[in-house]
């Protein structure tokens, strides 16, 4: 049985795991972008987070970046698992593993991985803060597409 | 013959459920629209996209019955 490469959780993720579904006997580089919980936004304190998914949606919609990256960068191999539910400050809630023979096109595509993650997979976050909550939308201030592929570079 | 709907955030919070069913045979998503919001007044339908049956949708695109149209509004993953 093969672990899936793109994966919504509720448990902990364990980050080797995820770097040894990319890994190879033709990769060179492995780059790893992990996104954690933040305490202070702009002054205000986060205490904690919650993540709610469209599950089957997220995840096709994380194999579409993985088959976009395919097309971008050629040979290299990507492996995305973003939480849901509770989290606490600095608990890891998204990593992107990505493999390939030279570490630039591993840099370029783990970065594309995660601006492409916060346009189009169907993932909220509720901040809880000291003195309320919101549902946070639009992180990038940019709209999103239907077709799923603007051009963000 | 029933159209799924399924809501999420603040939508979900606004209506105090996460899904509904609509009985309609064919509706364009600017119909649909229109008519949630004004049973339920979310007015913030006017922001959101839509998927139908998983994929992105166009505010022109047409719910068959049987179809499960998701409102997603700005995500904010990652």
């Amino acid at each position: 049985m093969t672990d899936p490469l793109f994966e919504i959780v509720e448990d902990p993720i364990e980050v080797g795991a995820i770097i040894d579904k990319v890994k190879r006997r033709e990769a060179g580089a492995i780059t790893t972008f992990m996104g954690t919980v933040r305490e202070w936004t702009k002054g205000k304190r986060t205490i904690y987070l919650k993540y709610q998914a469209y599950k089957p949606m997220a995840v096709k919609m994380l194999a579409k970046i993985g088959d976009e990256i395919e097309e971008k960068w050629p040979n290299t191999r990507i492996a995305i698992t973003h939480r849901i539910g509770h989290l606490d400050i600095s608990d890891i809630a998204v990593v992107i593993a990505v493999s390939s023979p030279h570490r630039k096109a591993a840099y370029e595509a783990n970065e594309y991985a995660i601006e492409r993650i916060k346009q189009i997979v169907p993932i909220w976050k509720k901040e809880h803060w000291e003195d309320g909550e919101t549902w946070i939308g639009d992180q990038l201030e940019t709209v999103s597409y239907p077709s799923g592929s603007p051009n963000i570079k | 013959m029933m159209i799924n709907i399924l809501l999420f955030a603040d939508l979900q919070e606004k209506v105090g459920k996460d899904r509904l069913e609509l009985e309609a045979d064919s509706l364009s998503i600017i119909d649909l629209k229109e008519k949630l919001k004004n049973e339920y007044g979310l007015l913030q339908l006017d922001d959101v996209m839509t998927a139908i049956n998983e994929e992105y949708a166009l505010e022109s695109d047409i719910v068959q019955s049987g179809d499960t149209v998701a409102f997603i509004p700005p995500v904010s993953g990652g």
